[in-house]
């Protein structure tokens, strides 16, 4: 005689205990391909939207070439410099207690939250012509909006958060009984920074400057508000994206895919190079 | 620290999402708004006309999407919900129209004229239309896939033989432009914010908040471009009929006499 089956028999509450683990560890599985979906999805759409042949005939063109160079060289400068500059920041909030840190975090993360149009707005507003220190240089005859250089200073300004804030996190990471050891031995702190936290911090700070580049390529709204749209001298890759858009789509995709290829290109080479063993 | 930002960024995010999702559900039982896409130099007056039609109409509501025409049109094409269009010039509509986009003829209700615009402290000290050609000015245009660019290139062109302007005077110009926008709004501005010398916008751009911070400096009529502005209903409105009532209000005495104050020229 079968219980009735309404009754939950010892085996039966273990399969459905079963069925809720299973759904509870393939949820997030399902969570995840969804997500993998959305983000993988729009890409390869844009890949496979022409064919190769017409792909390869429309990125020789003398505009497509501009853009990519001048994307290439102004990401690549603003990095550095967003490294150069940043670097001490990152290290003095990593190492050190003082009063109003955390206002400090708040000023330097912030830029990741404006809207991109809007912190175009405010860097004219500095360094414009008209601007609060745009005019003492306008009087020493550097104007700013328009240029190249108001290029690199939009991606700055955007990307460079991303790497003060790694850098920072890679800081922290590094045990401080090396840095007691370097201090025992007298090392100068300026040796200690460069030949102890550097290298210790290295993934970091390789990550840290992949993700301030790949932001600083792919800026558009700061930067056709701040330095305007003229091809070889301010128009980067996303913003001949922007305009190719407007007229013709196809042109717009073969952009894309141009600067999704490059992008992924460098990436990858940055994945390898900071994942690589080192002795 | 990082952690918890990046917790309140994603509760944020959620939010956000929320928020939306909310939004879309409470919309659906009132009627669908009247979907007008027009060109970014209409954007104060058809702001108005929708506000006054949305007075004449109680229970109909008109949302806009202003943006460059070619920009509208592209948007069209690749599928966004739209009732009526409203363009800066033909060529756009013709574009909406070779694709069968459209239901019925355009009618035009609106004319325009360029200008050039100078900021009120004048920092190219410029006094008259011949002296953009000094070399050295930062000069701002819309880029030639907009239609105010496309004109105003013309224009320029038409400058280049009028009495007064040497022969290069349009080169020379065009020579000057240190950023072609991508819409004409963006041109106001660089402008009105003093960056640029000067920037070749349509009258009716400067409104009353503009007019304040820049002196005009008019194109005669012989050798400007005229821009005439069609509106059609869409094949895949949702609202046609509203639409429909929305068009017929703009080319009413009312609607034209709002377009006026707007410094829009009747249609040709």
């Amino acid at each position: 005689m079968r219980p009735p089956s309404r009754l939950p028999t010892p085996e039966s509450r273990g399969r459905h205990a079963r069925g809720w683990s299973a759904a509870l560890t393939g949820l997030p599985a399902v969570g995840g391909a969804v997500f993998l979906v959305l983000l993988v999805l729009p890409m390869l759409s844009l890949v496979i939207r022409l064919p190769p042949g017409d792909l390869l005939s429309r990125l020789g063109q003398p505009l497509i070439v501009q853009a990519l160079r001048l994307s290439l060289e102004t990401s690549i400068v603003s990095t550095m410099a967003v490294t150069i500059l940043g670097l001490p920041l990152a290290h003095l909030l990593a190492m050190r207690q003082f009063p109003g840190k955390r206002l400090l975090e708040v000023l330097i993360d912030l830029p990741m939250v404006l809207p991109p149009t809007v912190a175009g707005v405010g860097l004219l507003l500095a360094f414009g012509r008209a601007g609060t220190l745009g005019r003492a240089l306008s009087a020493l005859g550097v104007t700013i909006p328009f240029t190249t250089l108001a290029v690199i200073l939009a991606q700055m300004f955007v990307a460079g958060p991303f790497l003060v804030n790694s850098a920072r996190a890679g800081f922290e990471e590094v045990d401080t009984k090396y840095l007691r050891a370097a201090a025992t031995l007298r090392a100068s702190p300026a040796y200690t920074f460069l030949r102890i936290v550097l290298p210790l911090s290295l993934p970091s700070l390789v990550a840290g400057a992949a993700m301030t580049w790949a932001r600083a390529l792919g800026e558009f709204g700061a930067t056709i508000t701040f330095a305007g749209n003229f091809p070889g001298r301010t128009q980067t890759m996303p913003l001949a994206v922007y305009e190719a858009l407007q007229s013709d789509v196809d042109a717009a995709v073969a952009l894309s895919v141009m600067l999704l290829l490059v992008s992924a290109g460098l990436l990858l080479t940055l994945r390898t190079v900071s994942a690589a063993p080192r002795r | 620290m990082s952690i918890r930002a990046t917790t309140l960024l994603l509760a944020l995010a959620l939010a956000g999402a929320g928020g939306l999702a909310g939004r879309g559900a409470q919309a659906a039982p009132s009627p669908s708004p009247i979907e007008v896409f027009a060109a970014a130099s209409l954007t104060e007056a058809f702001t108005a006309l929708g506000k006054i039609f949305e007075a004449e109409h109680p229970g109909e509501r008109v949302t806009f999407n202003f943006a460059g025409s070619q920009q509208l049109a592209v948007q069209i094409e690749q599928g966004a919900r739209a009732d009526l269009f409203a363009s800066a010039d033909q060529r756009w509509m013709a574009y909406l129209k070779t694709r069968g986009l459209l239901l019925g003829d355009p009618v035009i209700f609106a004319a325009n004229r360029l200008v050039f615009i100078v900021p009120r402290s004048n920092p190219g000290k410029i006094s008259g239309l011949a002296d953009l050609a000094r070399p050295g000015l930062k000069i701002v245009v819309a880029a030639d896939a907009v239609p105010a660019g496309h004109y105003l290139r013309q224009a320029l062109a038409r400058l280049s033989m009028a009495p007064g302007f040497s022969f290069g005077f349009g080169q020379q110009v065009l020579g000057n432009v240190v950023s072609e926008e991508e819409n004409v709004k963006a041109v106001v501005a660089k402008v009105q914010l003093g960056e640029a010398d000067a920037g070749g916008v349509y009258r009716s751009d400067v409104t009353s908040t503009v007019s304040d911070k820049v002196t005009v400096l008019d194109i005669p009529d012989p050798y400007n471009v005229i821009a005439a502005y069609p509106m059609a209903i869409l094949a895949r409105a949702q609202a046609a009929k509203g639409a429909r009532d929305f068009g017929r209000f703009i080319v009413s005495p009312l609607g034209q006499q709002t377009l006026r104050g707007f410094n829009f020229l009747p249609p040709p």
